[in-house]
């Protein structure tokens, strides 16, 4: 009788475990759909100058404005068409990935950072540091974030270091009340206590005990906070503070079609799909993923 | 009687938020290798004193007055350093729900061999195999699988079991088991309370065991405290309080369980009047609560 119910457990450990692991990620088809567009996109970032077909910067201005191919007068070699100074739009399109990316992985990395180690003190010491903290987000919060980013750049000066400190400082907040709650929570529970009593230090329980069970919900918040500094990062390119106008960037394709959108539309629409279409993974994946991986909810 | 192992004499704890009295002159002692049944109704203050003796009670209560004298040494004001010897160490836990009491995010293995790399400064490879071995002690079967499964990999039992195992992990002198086997079903409760009679048996262990179900207090106690209102109002032999208690609550407390040679007796609850009696006994005229 005991020993059948000890051993009343099917569920296989190790590398099995592992393997079934992976498969229920992989079978998570909003973590395939996003995961797999973001990884292409990665791919394509990386290797730009060998994708790219032209070299973004060339311009052609016998070509100026030629339409995607499939329109009339479209221009062969030129797949998505030409801007107005004959650069060819899928190039800039490749390269203005590489932006639009480091500044997804590195702000929304930075932003949880800060927001995760304020929130799991605030959530673990409570008093007077919660107090300080919680005002603080309160404030941000208050802010405008177009605005304070605006704000920010203006100050720190345009350039890309400028658009991911600006995000990460003013999105920390998002991730600093999550793991503040959670923090909290978790502080109550019997296997923190029993940590407490045997004599851990804070800092200990806090990453080993704690934020391995936020981490599910911080997945699916950093892959939000990508999706959001991507679309901030257009806007400040849009606004012309983020890098030099050298460089391609999505939002600095966007404000220059915005000018001729009722002649040369491509201009205006592509960057738009891609940056649409890169948020839309962004958050699918952060979706898939909490599914997946949240031990509670997988069961 | 030989000298208590633990003592615990005129504790008195309030809630720091309306300065309620939570635990009310509360002494008691247990004796080595003795199990102690710390009895009453939800909010009696058992799980206070479980915390309170682990050095673990939450930032809102605070102790007033009192001692708790773990082999002689007053745990109120030993310094820090020699307190971290004595909880989670000495004096050790068993935790009241095996299904939250287990961290999810972590195996079983990193949570098991926890005290041993901390307090005994075991390698990962030694803590394992004493892990295997403690496992094997709470009659696990595949101790190499459940070292490397999750908590929701396993039934209830299995976690209780696992936690035993972690509560006897650094051979404490005392173990706090806090309501063990209420969240277990009645025929897995009757094993593992024959488990951890069997461990304290061959480890010589002291055993507090919180609970409100004077039957598992009859099957494993030796003596028995009962609370009311954060007061001691009964205490001695299991024997003696189940045969012959004396005080009017405990009379009705007995009465109140079920009769397995009587099932259609029914439940009888304690009557209001003993409880507004005993009320006033302990907190006095115009309180409660």
């Amino acid at each position: 009788m005991m020993e059948a119910s000890a051993s009343s457990f099917v569920a296989p450990g190790g590398p099995a475990l592992r393997a079934r692991r992976l498969a229920a990620l992989l079978a998570e088809p909003k973590v395939t759909l996003g995961g797999g567009f973001i990884l292409a996109l990665i791919l394509v970032a990386l290797f730009a100058p060998w994708i790219a077909p032209k070299n973004p910067l060339d311009q052609e201005l016998m070509l100026a404005s030629v339409p995607p191919v499939g329109f009339t007068g479209a221009e062969p070699g030129y797949l998505l068409g030409a801007d107005d100074l004959g650069r060819d739009v899928l190039s800039r399109l490749i390269y203005g990935s590489r932006i639009a990316l480091i500044v997804a992985f590195v702000a929304a990395s930075l932003a949880a950072f800060i927001g995760t180690a304020l929130g799991l003190i605030a959530g673990w010491y409570r008093g007077w540091a919660d107090g300080l903290i919680s005002r603080l987000v309160d404030i941000w919060m208050a802010f405008p974030p177009v605005l304070l980013s605006i704000l920010l750049v203006a100050v720190l000066g345009a350039g890309v270091g400028s658009v991911i400190a600006a995000i990460a400082i003013i999105d920390w907040t998002r991730f600093c009340r999550v793991v503040r709650a959670e923090t909290m929570a978790q502080a109550e529970a019997d296997y923190v206590v029993a940590a407490r009593a045997i004599g851990f230090p804070p800092i200990h329980i806090l990453m080993r005990e704690i934020l391995p069970n936020v981490v599910p919900a911080l997945l699916a918040l950093v892959s939000l906070e990508m999706g959001i500094a991507v679309i901030v990062e257009a806007i400040l390119s849009f606004v012309g503070l983020s890098v030099a106008s050298d460089t391609p960037t999505w939002g600095g394709m966007i404000a220059e079609g915005r000018q001729f959108i009722h002649q040369t539309w491509w201009l205006f629409a592509a960057p738009l799909v891609a940056l649409f279409a890169t948020v839309l993974a962004f958050n699918q994946l952060g979706d898939g993923l909490r599914r997946a991986l949240d031990p509670v909810l997988r069961r | 009687m030989t000298a208590p192992i633990l003592s615990i004499s005129g504790l008195s704890v309030v809630s720091e938020f309306d300065a309620r009295p939570i635990l009310r002159h509360v002494s008691l002692d247990l004796e080595p290798g003795r199990t102690l049944g710390l009895v009453g109704e939800s909010g009696a203050g058992k799980s206070t004193i479980a915390k309170a003796l682990l050095g673990v009670l939450p930032r809102t209560v605070r102790i007033t007055e009192g001692e708790i004298l773990f082999e002689g040494r007053n745990l109120r004001i030993l310094a820090r350093r020699e307190l971290r010897a004595i909880f989670g160490d000495a004096i050790a836990l068993v935790p009241q729900d095996p299904m939250t009491a287990l961290n999810p995010g972590r195996r079983i293995e990193a949570q098991l061999t926890d005290g041993l790399r901390l307090r005994r400064g075991l390698s990962a490879g030694a803590a394992r195999v004493r892990a295997l071995e403690l496992l094997a002690e709470v009659s696990i079967a595949e101790p190499e699988r459940v070292l490397s499964a999750y908590p929701h990999q396993l039934s209830g039992g299995m976690r209780q079991r696992v936690l035993i195992a972690a509560a006897f992990a650094l051979e404490p002198k005392v173990i706090v088991a806090d309501e063990p086997t209420t969240a277990l079903d009645v025929t897995v409760q009757k094993q593992i309370l024959r488990l951890i009679r069997g461990l304290q048996a061959a480890h010589r262990t002291a055993v507090i065991f919180v609970t409100h179900d004077l039957g598992v207090v009859a099957r494993i106690c030796d003596r028995v405290t009962l609370l009311f209102a954060g007061s001691v109002i009964e205490s001695g032999l299991t024997a003696d309080i189940l045969s012959a208690p004396r005080h009017a609550y405990t009379r009705a407390l007995i009465a109140a369980g079920p009769r397995y040679d009587r099932p259609d007796a029914g439940l009888k609850p304690v009557p209001e009047a003993v409880v507004a009696q005993t009320w006033l006994e302990v907190a006095g005229p115009g309180r409660q609560g």
